[in-house]
């Protein structure tokens, strides 16, 4: 049996729920059309009105929002509020070094707190639960939404973060944890940690995990579950659209309840804008129904899923989504951290003034992603001295933690080394599992 | 004299130095001089070769990046403190020196020794002073 936070919304029929959303939907058009000129703009250059929008279908006449026009307005531009009513805000990195930042009011923040205590009430946790938030606190939404939820829903919240993980292990022993969120890969190196640590999981009360901001794929999950004896489930958000709790899974652990109420979801052709039929794979676009600190309008998610209507064992009646099936463009996720091959070359190109051949290749080393940037070296970066050589890889390294808040890994190799195909080089290199 | 090395760049790995030989013979160049610099992950191979530009382009051609450097090339007789009296000329002028390494002069049969410093020019003035 699976709990609900807010059974009526949760197992709304779908009558209602398209008569609610069509009236949010309406009410958010017509406001963004007055107190947003980047929306307003975009309506009034191909000729709609807010009032030609009376349902749901009406919606794909209205253009998309990407992660560039965010940049675009960067910081405050796409704010549909005065900054009286602002209290919190987060961002995410970005490829030119210029963040896409999202402004909540006490409201959105309350949304929020309200969905990340049904995700969490679906993995059957409740008030009488520790749960140890071990994602980072910050600009990242992953500490505080999961934070704000789990205090919502009346459990003991653990703020431990992320980092210093023999420390993690220790709370989580001592303080008798019983539910753990962080991401996927955190949570494995967590479990290794314990056995290194000689401590016996089986003795601990852990019994759920909540893990996103990250992909995780089916084997990954069982690894999971195997390693700290417990039952994993994903959630799916973005900071764009509010964080973390846009979508969860319950106990049937097959695919992510989308808070429809909350959110309006799309599927797309990711290359005409086309919208496809339920059951089709293709882009996710989201809505955000209630948002005021930064409504988003048909924002182009990027990644790549499947929706289904089809009931659910658990009883909601929410739209649910598969996990993550890819991407629609090159971004790679590295230890819940967004990143763009584009910004690896901005910052070689600081360095050489012309734009030397790179290849990311991604690892999964003790469930740890692990970045490497293959460099091929060119006549500017080149040195018949050692010292000089060295420095510019320091230099490469340390720009790159600069840009990308990860730590990587750089290899200096001949020109030429990387393969090409067609004479372009092989950007990325996955090896992950995932 | 002011010579140009030759500075082929090779990756800490097995079997590196050898594919930098073999185009040295199959484009049957005779090397006079060879220096290898390393660390743990890359090495850098310098060489004095009779047509610099010609090598540094085959090296190119051949998928490794390689440059020329100017490099100071200083006879010296096979005596003590030749070398001393040398350094110590270089040195006074507060010219820093990067590296050195010596080899033979093949029909000569001299002695000379190689000395990368940040400014060729100054020190090849203050050597050939002489």
């Amino acid at each position: 049996m699976s709990l609900y936070w807010n059974e009526p919304a949760e197992t709304m029929d779908r009558e209602k729920l398209v008569d609610l959303q069509t009236k949010r939907f309406q009410s958010l058009i017509e406001t963004v059309y007055q107190k947003q000129p980047f929306y307003r703009n975009k309506m009034q250059e191909i000729g709609i009105m807010p009032q030609d929008i009376s349902s749901l279908e009406d919606v794909s006449k209205l253009p998309f929002v990407i992660k560039q026009d965010m940049r675009d307005n960067y910081p405050y531009g796409m704010f549909a509020v005065s900054p009286k009513e602002i209290v919190r805000i987060h961002a995410s990195s970005g490829t030119t070094g210029q963040p896409t930042v999202v402004g909540y009011t006490k409201r959105d923040i309350g949304v929020w707190s309200e969905i990340m205590a049904r995700s969490f009430s679906a993995a059957g946790v409740d008030s009488s639960d520790y749960i140890q938030i071990s994602y980072g606190y910050g600009l990242f939404t992953g500490g505080l939404g999961a934070h704000y939820g789990a205090e919502l829903l009346g459990a003991s919240v653990i703020p431990s973060s992320s980092g210093n993980t023999a420390r993690q292990v220790l709370l989580m022993k001592d303080f008798g944890t019983t539910v753990l969120s962080c991401t996927p890969s955190y949570a494995l190196y967590i479990g290794e940690k314990m056995q290194e640590m000689g401590i016996d999981i089986e003795k601990l009360p852990l019994k759920a995990g909540v893990f996103g901001a990250e992909p995780c794929s089916e084997e990954m999950r069982k690894r999971i579950e195997e390693v700290l004896k417990i039952k994993a489930y994903d959630i799916y958000g973005l900071s764009e659209i509010i964080g973390p709790g846009v979508a969860c899974e319950c106990s049937a652990q097959d695919g992510m309840h989308i808070n429809e109420d909350h959110f309006y979801p799309e599927i797309i052709n990711p290359e005409t804008g086309e919208v496809l039929p339920e059951g089709s794979r293709g882009e996710l676009v989201i809505t955000t129904l209630t948002k005021e600190g930064v409504p988003m309008v048909r924002y182009r998610t990027r990644d790549i899923t499947v929706l289904s209507r089809k009931p659910c064992s658990c009883g909601r009646t929410l739209v649910k989504m598969q996990k993550v099936l890819g991407r629609t463009d090159d971004m790679l996720i590295i230890r819940g951290v967004n990143v763009f091959p584009s910004q690896i070359e901005n910052v070689l190109v600081s360095i050489s003034d012309t734009t030397p051949n790179y290849q990311l290749i991604v690892d999964r080393i003790n469930n740890l992603d692990k970045l490497t940037v293959v460099v091929e070296l060119d006549d500017n970066m080149f040195s018949d001295e050692v010292r000089k050589v060295e420095q510019m890889e320091r230099s490469i390294k340390s720009k790159l933690h600069d840009a990308l808040n990860i730590g990587v890994d750089v290899r200096l190799v001949n020109f030429n080394t990387i393969e090409r195909s067609e004479g372009k080089a092989k950007r990325v290199i996955d090896n992950r599992k995932i | 004299m002011i010579i140009q090395q030759v500075s082929v760049f090779a990756e800490n790995k097995p079997g590196k130095l050898l594919d930098i030989l073999s185009v040295l013979n199959e484009n049957k160049v005779n090397m006079l001089a060879l220096s290898v610099a390393d660390t743990s992950d890359f090495g850098i191979i310098r060489m004095i070769v009779d047509d610099a530009e010609k090598v540094r382009d085959v090296f190119k051609n051949n998928g490794f990046t390689a440059k020329l450097t100017p490099v100071l090339a200083v006879k010296v007789s096979n005596e003590p403190g030749i070398l001393f009296q040398f350094i110590k000329k270089i040195s006074d002028a507060n010219i820093n020196i990067e590296y050195t390494y010596a080899f033979a002069e093949p029909c000569t049969k001299e002695q000379r020794v190689v000395l990368k410093v940040d400014d060729v020019v100054a020190a090849q003035k203050i050597v050939s002073n002489e």
